[in-house]
């Protein structure tokens, strides 16, 4: 059986040029980076072009990239910086939505101290530039806002933000692990002082991350050791994985335009194609501002697990903000936030895909969907008034 | 590692503090990694479940949870009126995919059993048949033994003790006091994480973790 992969924000495949890329560095150069001899000297060179490459996807400098070992080590040495280059202030903005990379470290710091305020969402799971605006006081040391959601896609107005909290002078960092690779960013034209990269989610392996900081700003380590990354990130490099996320921004910026028709074509034949042969669905999130490999679409009154578990007897593999599948037992805070209503959260189904995708793909999936939805919702206690128009009922 | 990933979700909701939003959430949508855990037996049992719909005009009927804690039960019996055997059981089911197995099994266990002998079916039998349920799946057995427990009642008439006029200790999932002590007694558990994997209770917020430790406390002390 083959395998359809469709939860590509979970994380992807890495490409084979990345591979390729990477293969010299787990092999015949493995010398370290910040030895003087030349074999290892020859290596720190092709950290700084794959620097440079991460850089070109953000429209950055090169010296503005620091290499981490994944996305959340990017968003907890943001935010960590943060606190502690201004230690007088004890306040964090951040939404109700986030990854819990910057959510649960918010919770940490909460016991510290700080206060934080999570913005709230609406029910197309967007925030309200303004809001962040009025919860910006004389106390706040950073605003986190993602750029994009991983469950629903939708695109945050980062671009917005930004240029406001940058003339107040208030520390700006996003959290951009999904939005890297999938849509256009310029950290020129969006002035966030930091934003988080994660090389999984784009193709490159895992435990490789990037942090983007803005040159300029105070910045505080949060591993401590040698002088790697400029005294920015402490530990001999992973040199094989940054070279291969060197890669990866570089395939993502080429291909980046041609990308986004691409998935944007896929998606919308898979979320039409869905909404329209299975009745009670709905998308989830503001289809206006969403990126163009995700759909996150809630199949009512059944439960998310038991899609996933039928979906994988085709091979077909997604995920879902249902609370069996969350490893809590608590459904998805990203859709509990938006309010979407419980017949609906439990049921919900994200599909994500990537450039590996294909027009049979999605024929597979459009043809098995309904059949599972419609055995799944005769099991079902719920919706029998639903189900009333295709059934008998005393 | 996947164990160890959801212990790390439920280490998170120790020792909040209420100015503190619990993270209650999954992390960036865990993909399917239960199904790797379940048994061949639960496996087929969700896939190809038996005795799934309704009994029309059904002697008894037992309903249990609520789509808002993300899986619910109705159990049908058909009953001779004058052996009190279960001629037929069906049922229909909201839930994950071993609570689906654990309907199915529930059904195939009691068919052609008297009333009696059908309540002295446990959770500890229908996770059994299975072949074994992962520990945090079996609040869906018990789940299962509840419906029985509910239908039952339902046809003799006795009352099912209403959740109101018991004292609730996890708001999040509406688990009483009554059904901890009973569910610790039944399956001999003695640890917070363990009544959360059968019940439930301490599974959200996990404000009423303290309140199951002192329940727990009191049931072992007494015991001894």
């Amino acid at each position: 059986m083959t395998t359809i992969y469709l939860d590509n924000n979970a994380t992807t495949k890495t490409a084979p040029e990345v591979l390729e890329a990477m293969r010299p560095y787990l092999t015949d150069y493995y010398g370290n980076p910040s030895s003087m001899h030349t074999f290892g000297g020859q290596v720190r060179k092709k950290i700084e072009d794959a620097r440079a490459q991460v850089a070109a996807l953000i429209n950055a400098e090169p010296d503005e990239i620091v290499f981490t070992s994944c996305g959340t080590e990017s968003d907890n040495t943001a935010l960590m910086s943060a606190v502690e280059t201004d230690p007088e202030k004890k306040h964090l903005i951040t939404t109700r939505v986030e990854h819990p990379a910057v959510l649960t470290f918010c919770h940490h710091l909460g016991r510290k101290g700080f206060r934080t305020t999570y913005l709230p969402v609406n029910s197309l799971g967007q925030i309200n530039p303004v809001a962040v605006d009025n919860a910006v006081d004389d106390d706040t040391a950073i605003v986190s806002i993602m750029f994009a959601n991983n469950e629903t896609g939708v695109i945050f107005p980062v671009e917005a933000i930004a240029p406001r909290l940058h003339d107040r002078g208030i520390l700006f960092h996003t959290d951009a692990v999904q939005a890297a690779g999938k849509i256009p960013l310029d950290v020129r034209k969006t002035p966030v002082h930091m934003l988080s990269i994660s090389g999984h989610k784009l193709h490159a392996p895992k435990g490789i991350g990037a942090l983007y900081v803005q040159k300029g700003i105070r910045f505080s380590p949060y591993i401590l050791g040698g002088h790697q990354e400029h005294g920015r990130r402490a530990g001999t490099e992973n040199v094989a994985s940054i070279i291969g996320l060197g890669m990866a921004a570089e395939l993502a910026r080429k291909n980046l335009t041609e990308e986004i028709i691409y998935l944007g074509r896929l998606r919308d034949r898979l979320e039409q194609g869905l909404l329209s042969s299975c009745s009670h669905a709905r998308v989830n999130g503001d289809i206006t501002s969403r990126l163009p490999n995700t759909a996150n679409i809630s199949f009512e009154y059944i439960e998310g697990e038991a899609i996933l578990l039928r979906l994988n007897e085709y091979g077909i593999c997604a995920s879902s903000g249902s609370a069996c599948t969350s490893g809590s037992l608590e459904p998805s805070h990203v859709l509990r936030a938006m309010g979407v209503p419980y017949s609906a959260v439990h049921g919900s189904i994200r599909f994500s895909l990537s450039r590996y995708n294909s027009d049979k793909d999605i024929d597979t999936v459009l043809e098995v969907m309904p059949g599972i939805v419609n055995e799944l919702r005769e099991l079902s206690p719920f919706g029998r008034d639903m189900l009333a128009g295709s059934k008998t009922h005393e | 590692m996947n164990d160890f990933q959801l212990h790390l979700e439920f280490g998170q909701h120790s020792g909040n503090s209420k100015n503190i939003i619990t993270l209650t959430s999954s992390c960036c949508y865990v993909t399917m990694y239960l199904m790797w855990d379940y048994t061949d037996k639960v496996k087929e049992a969700f896939l190809h479940p038996k005795n799934v719909g309704e009994i029309e005009n059904a002697d008894a009927i037992g309903e249990v949870g609520s789509i808002v804690c993300g899986d619910a039960l109705k159990l049908y019996l058909r009953i001779d009126r004058e052996t009190d055997e279960i001629i037929d059981a069906r049922f229909q089911t909201f839930g994950c995919a071993s609570a689906i197995a654990s309907s199915s099994a529930l059904t195939e266990l009691i068919k052609g059993k008297t009333l009696d002998q059908a309540l002295s079916v446990t959770n500890q039998d229908i996770a059994g048949f299975l072949g074994g349920l992962p520990p945090q799946k079996m609040h869906c057995s018990v789940m299962g033994r509840e419906a029985l427990e509910a239908a039952i009642a339902n046809y003799r008439g006795t009352p099912v003790l209403k959740t109101d006029s018991e004292h609730v200790v996890c708001k999040c999932f509406e688990v009483t006091e009554e059904k901890i002590r009973r569910v610790a007694i039944d399956n001999h558990l003695t640890t917070v994480d363990e009544i959360t994997n059968f019940t439930k209770a301490g599974g959200g917020c996990g404000e009423c973790k303290t309140d199951i430790e002192k329940i727990l406390l009191s049931i072992w002390q007494e015991s001894r």
